[in-house]
């Protein structure tokens, strides 16, 4: 046999057109490849895909690496022993709309929030005022653990293990006088740490409100941490409120400010859309949100939606206090 | 050996890109990287670029009217079936990751959730378009009646901004930028119907661009005039 290789066979040789235009086939190629990508990469942008995954892997490892750890003297009977929602999606999924308004905003931006010193003005109609720094106030009380459910007014829920304690004992201390009939609540207003309080998504700066006995009710808390760790910025650092049978907008997040009252105050999302948002937000199956069922939710993690229940499953403990309301009229 | 026409890579290259965004999705979904609620994400991004291609598909005619670019032209019937395509992927995610195919669920979510029902009627405008999308059913359907018939394209998006912008719980910020998009689109589409109608008929007059006046004669994709569809009774 000749080691010279016979000539190779018709069918793989080039055929001379293409031969010839391999200058235009590689052109093409690379305007194929280019078209491609510019069209694949602007769909992407606009889609946001890459920006919420990397997102979320920031949120994931600032949180997990920083937070301090707290000491929880007792444990409560008022938690569920439901599977708890993942850390990683507690701190990454959020509405805090003073960081953005998607839920993937507050865990990439709300680093700007300085947590620490932190000053909280009880006043209003009370017999012993206080303006205290919130290490103080974290001092007074046992720090308890409550994992509660929370659900979201846009039809999502978690299961969350927060760290607090009763709102009604830190009333209590400030000794209410008789006309103290709600409680109102004020987040921080400051652009600087807070920067989407630029635009004007919402009346800044948030506000919230309870009837003075749903404030005393054991249920409703303050919570400083969460998983045992002090709260992450984003989950509303150092000092929010968890009223567990209400929709997760009433629990008003970075609290600067506790004012007792005789009429019933402001709400932001009740100022922003009346006929959405109530005062009460009740969680309820039977009275929809104006544009979307309540009937049921999604429990973050899992694949089938659940039925919600009246007052988030917490009817047994609190439904007393709404006796003799209409509430499709106080939702 | 056919000589391909101009610009071979354009199409091809087009149709890859338009399906980059459903295989993101795919993908993270199977990596566990859609989020929290992942579902709900998918159901976003989905809705999100079936608006964005009946977009694309609606600013192919401006391009040929102000920049005489004619290849844009090429690509309005890919782009407005990816419009479909990834209509019906978010409408499926919806019946049957969301819903699990709770009919009961969707009828009455439909009924009575006006943000539903007007999502909803867009997708069900954009079956027939997708429907009589071929040459073939251009030629059955004879082409005035199947140009009045895909002016439904200039609804579904319309639709589909409202839907958006009702679904968003404050900041419409989003959804009204897609809306200013969609009302240029059809503003010079008004602008350029008055200019080219004149109490006379269509002619080639000083003012108004040859391009204009027979909008359909020039460059391929573009349906055939009646006159030239031999089956034609339109």
């Amino acid at each position: 046999m000749s080691k010279i290789g016979k000539s190779p066979p018709a069918s793989e040789i080039t055929p001379e057109v293409l031969y010839m235009r391999r200058r235009e086939f590689i052109r093409n190629a690379v305007l194929f490849t280019a078209t491609s990508a510019g069209v694949g990469g602007s769909l992407l942008w606009l889609m946001k895909g890459a920006r919420a995954e990397r997102k979320r892997s920031v949120g994931t490892d600032r949180t997990d690496a920083g937070e301090r750890e707290l000491t929880i003297a007792r444990h409560s009977n008022y938690s569920t022993d439901e599977l708890l929602t993942p850390y990683r999606d507690v701190t990454s999924y959020n509405n805090f709309y003073e960081f953005g308004t998607d839920k993937g905003d507050p865990s990439e931006n709300a680093r700007t929030l300085r947590p620490r010193p932190w000053t909280v003005t009880i006043e209003g109609e009370a017999h012993k005022p206080q303006v205290m720094d919130v290490e103080q106030l974290l001092g007074w009380f046992p720090l308890e653990e409550r994992v509660y459910r929370m659900r979201c007014v846009e039809a999502w829920s978690m299961v969350i293990p927060w760290v607090g304690f009763p709102l009604g004992d830190l009333l209590k201390r400030v000794e209410p006088t008789s006309r103290a009939k709600y409680v109102a609540f004020t987040t921080l207003l400051d652009p600087e740490q807070m920067p989407e309080q630029r635009r004007h998504v919402l009346d800044w700066p948030y506000v919230e409100g309870l009837r003075i006995d749903e404030a005393m009710h054991p249920l409703a808390i303050l919570a400083v941490g969460l998983y045992g760790k002090a709260l992450p910025n984003q989950n509303g650092a150092p000092l929010r409120l968890v009223v567990p049978w209400k929709y997760g907008f009433k629990g008003i997040k970075s609290i600067v400010k506790i004012r007792l009252t005789e009429e019933e105050p402001p709400t932001t999302w009740n100022l922003a859309a009346p006929h959405e948002y109530g005062f009460y937000a009740n969680v309820n199956p039977t009275v929809d949100h104006p544009r979307w069922s309540q009937a049921t939710e999604r429990r973050i993690g899992e694949f089938r939606r659940r039925p919600t229940l009246p007052f988030s499953g917490y009817a047994e403990q609190v439904a007393d206090l709404y006796a003799g309301m209409d509430l499709r009229r106080f939702f | 050996m056919r000589r391909p026409g101009p610009l071979p890579w354009l199409k091809p290259g087009v149709f890859v890109g338009a399906l980059v965004p459903v295989g993101a999705i795919v993908w993270h979904a199977w990596r566990g990287e859609l989020g929290a609620n992942p579902i709900a994400q998918a159901l976003n991004q989905l809705g999100l670029m079936a608006l964005v291609f009946l977009l694309a598909a609606l600013a192919c005619t401006p391009l040929k009217t102000f920049f005489g670019w004619t290849w844009p032209i090429r690509l309005r019937r890919m782009l407005g079936l990816f419009g479909f395509f990834y209509a019906l992927l978010h409408v499926s995610t919806y019946a049957g990751l969301d819903q699990l195919f709770d009919w009961q669920a969707i009828r009455d979510d439909v009924a009575k959730r006006k943000f539903i029902f007007v999502g909803f009627s867009a997708f069900v405008l954009l079956v027939p378009l997708a429907a009589t999308s071929t040459s073939g059913a251009l030629k059955r359907l004879g082409y005035a009646r199947w140009k009045r018939l895909h002016r439904l394209a200039y609804v579904a998006p319309a639709l589909g901004v409202i839907h958006f912008v009702w679904r968003v719980k404050k900041d419409v910020s989003e959804p009204v930028a897609y809306g200013i998009v969609l009302g240029a689109l059809l503003l010079v589409r008004v602008g350029v119907h008055l200019r080219s109608r004149p109490p006379g008929r269509l002619q080639a007059r000083g003012n108004v661009p040859a391009d204009l006046v027979q909008p359909e004669r020039r460059e391929t994709d573009r349906p055939i005039p009646a006159a030239r569809c031999p089956g034609s009774r339109g």
